[in-house]
């Protein structure tokens, strides 16, 4: 997708100028949820209303101070988990969402990682409220460093926790103490987690 | 695509106005060699030349052969920063003096000053993006070899006092660089009155063509290659000439001088429209940049919790072209360093929004962009997160 194009590929240019199940403080709604992350400083922050029944997902509302691409991937991911069950939402990547919106350009994909992560945490609020606290911890872990089975979601614990550079992380998860193979791309998740949890 | 289409992205560019173009058509068959004795050869450099006594009269230059020509205001911004790197090396004086709000090119040359190992002091701005005299006083000293500051700023357009610069730096015996890109063709510029030993222009920015620059270098100034080889530009810069783009920067020149007054009042007026309509019907705006030393034609705004390229993208769907100081737009995470140096804070450098106005641009224009905003503004900030009230309160 050339860079001329990417904004006017229907679907996208879609969603972002009529962007589903935005929250309006016109129109009540009383989420049985919500989660927000990232930081405003950082230039994009995303919020995640739900209403849940026997863990459906009924209805979804959202708010986000972010760029198109985060407006665009944002209205496709709540149309896409209406009468889902929370496990499964709870699996959704974003490059599926990426996937549904046909493709996202390579420097926008950074931009569009917020909403999956604001609904897991309104999802992760919800497990809490129901006694459920961690209930799903893992299930959509993908592994990085193959030698001590570290995933993404490690990381994500530990930059959640305070590690912000590499030796941190180490402190924190021995990541990469072996064959040292998975450096870069946990470097890449630590950046990441560390815009969305600063 | 809209039905209208807005240009208000001047400061990164400009069109090529049909003088220029008209006169680049006949300039196309100017093919030989400026540097061969030959008739042909003799009669393409007579052109160069009358170009450069146009540009040099549009910086108020007397000596023509002061300007030298380059590929545009990045390749002459260098040219001083590793003539420095040469300097600096071999003498005692060593420190550069530049700011925090410079373009890239020159931000990126310091930097490489000082991974060499010089010392460089990055000056900080106030709130309206002027540097602190105070402080820029207390780092002068017999071991400074340049201050290099810009004459006005790209995104905010603030004006910078260099011919008060000059002077300080002078009374400490330092070189002076101004990258004036962005004030050449917005207002006078005078190498004379500025006192300056080197500056830098482009030709894209005033209605010419892409890929032409010019470096001013003061009589007696040091001067090194950035590119060595041919005796071309008396051996401050080789490569064969490139004739088109220098016949066209020498027309653009000879009429951003005559059009300058015209030009100004033009720009100012539809400006401070297009701003005082902003102020009227949008809450809690931000206009940046300084009220008073700032170039006709640039206003810079932030809307605080509205994101800065969605804006652009909503605006940009209605047909109208303007830039953003937001990370997002920039592919990194990171703001406008510019807005952030002013002592603006992320959550407003992200929403701000850069209007630079032209030659070419109408009230009707302006009243349609003015129209346009509202709406996209309100929008955005009912879906954010971030209050643009408690924002602009917090700053």
């Amino acid at each position: 997708m050339d860079a001329f194009q990417w904004l006017y590929s229907d679907v996208v240019k879609d969603h972002f100028t009529n962007p589903r199940n935005v929250y309006s403080p016109d129109e009540p709604f009383e989420a049985d949820a919500d989660g927000i992350v990232g930081n405003i400083k950082c230039g994009d922050q995303m919020m995640f209303m739900l209403k849940i029944e026997n863990d459906v997902i009924k209805d979804v509302r959202w708010k986000t101070y972010g760029c198109a691409s985060a407006i665009a991937s944002t209205s496709m991911l709540s149309e896409s988990i209406k009468d889902m069950n929370i496990r499964e939402a709870y699996t959704i990547k974003p490059a599926d969402i990426a996937a549904k919106l046909g493709g996202l350009p390579e420097n926008k994909i950074h931009c569009s990682v917020l909403g999956d992560k604001a609904l897991r945490a309104a999802i992760d609020k919800y497990l809490e409220k129901t006694g459920r606290a961690g209930a799903f911890k893992g299930e959509d872990a993908v592994v990085i460093c193959t030698c001590l089975n570290i995933t993404d979601k490690d990381i994500e614990e530990a930059v959640k926790a305070g590690a912000r550079d590499w030796h941190q992380l180490q402190e924190a998860t021995k990541i990469g103490t072996v064959c040292g193979g998975c450096k870069v791309k946990a470097e890449e998740l630590l950046h990441e987690f560390s815009h969305i949890y600063s | 695509m809209a039905s209208k289409f807005v240009y208000m992205d001047y400061n990164a560019t400009t069109p090529l106005r049909p003088e220029v173009k008209d006169l680049m058509k006949d300039a196309l068959d100017v093919y030989a060699n400026a540097s061969s004795m030959h008739e042909s050869g003799r009669r393409a450099r007579a052109e160069i030349e009358k170009a450069r006594a146009q540009v040099a009269s549009l910086i108020d230059a007397s000596n023509p052969q002061t300007v030298y020509f380059t590929s545009g205001g990045s390749e002459s911004n260098n040219t001083v920063f590793m003539t420095m790197y040469h300097l600096a090396k071999q003498g005692t004086r060593k420190k550069i003096i530049t700011t925090a709000i410079e373009h890239p090119c020159v931000l990126n040359s310091a930097k490489y000053l000082q991974e060499e190992g010089f010392p460089v002091v990055f000056l900080q701005v106030d709130d309206d993006g002027r540097i602190d005299m105070e402080r820029y006083r207390k780092e002068l000293g017999p071991d400074v070899l340049l201050v290099s500051v810009m004459a006005a700023n790209n995104e905010i357009g603030t004006v910078e006092d260099i011919a008060e610069i000059t002077r300080l730096a002078k009374e400490n015996g330092a070189l002076v660089h101004t990258d004036a890109t962005q004030a050449v063709g917005k207002i006078p510029v005078s190498v004379k009155e500025w006192n300056v030993d080197y500056l830098t222009m482009s030709c894209h920015k005033i209605y010419g063509p892409k890929g032409v620059g010019a470096l001013y270098i003061r009589q007696g100034a040091p001067i090194e290659p950035l590119i060595r080889g041919g005796h071309q530009e008396a051996g401050v810069r080789a490569g064969t000439y490139n004739n088109l783009g220098i016949i066209g920067f020498g027309k653009a020149a000879e009429l951003a001088k005559a059009e300058l007054d015209e030009y100004r009042e033009h720009v100012g007026v539809l400006r401070n429209r297009l701003r005082d309509k902003i102020k009227a019907s949008i809450p809690h705006v931000r206009i940046n940049g300084h009220p008073e030393f700032v170039l006709p034609n640039t206003l810079n705004v932030s809307f605080p919790g509205a994101e800065g390229e969605s804006i652009l993208l909503y605006l940009d769907l209605a047909g109208i072209q303007v830039s953003t100081g937001s990370a997002c737009a920039s592919g990194s995470l990171d703001p406008s360093h510019v807005l952030l140096a002013t002592g603006l804070g992320p959550e407003l450098a992200h929403g701000s929004i850069r209007f630079s106005l032209g030659k070419y641009t109408t009230e009707e224009e302006v009243d349609y962009v003015a129209a346009q905003l509202p709406p996209i503004i309100e929008r955005l900030r009912k879906m954010s997160t971030v209050s643009a009230e408690d924002t602009l309160i917090q700053h």
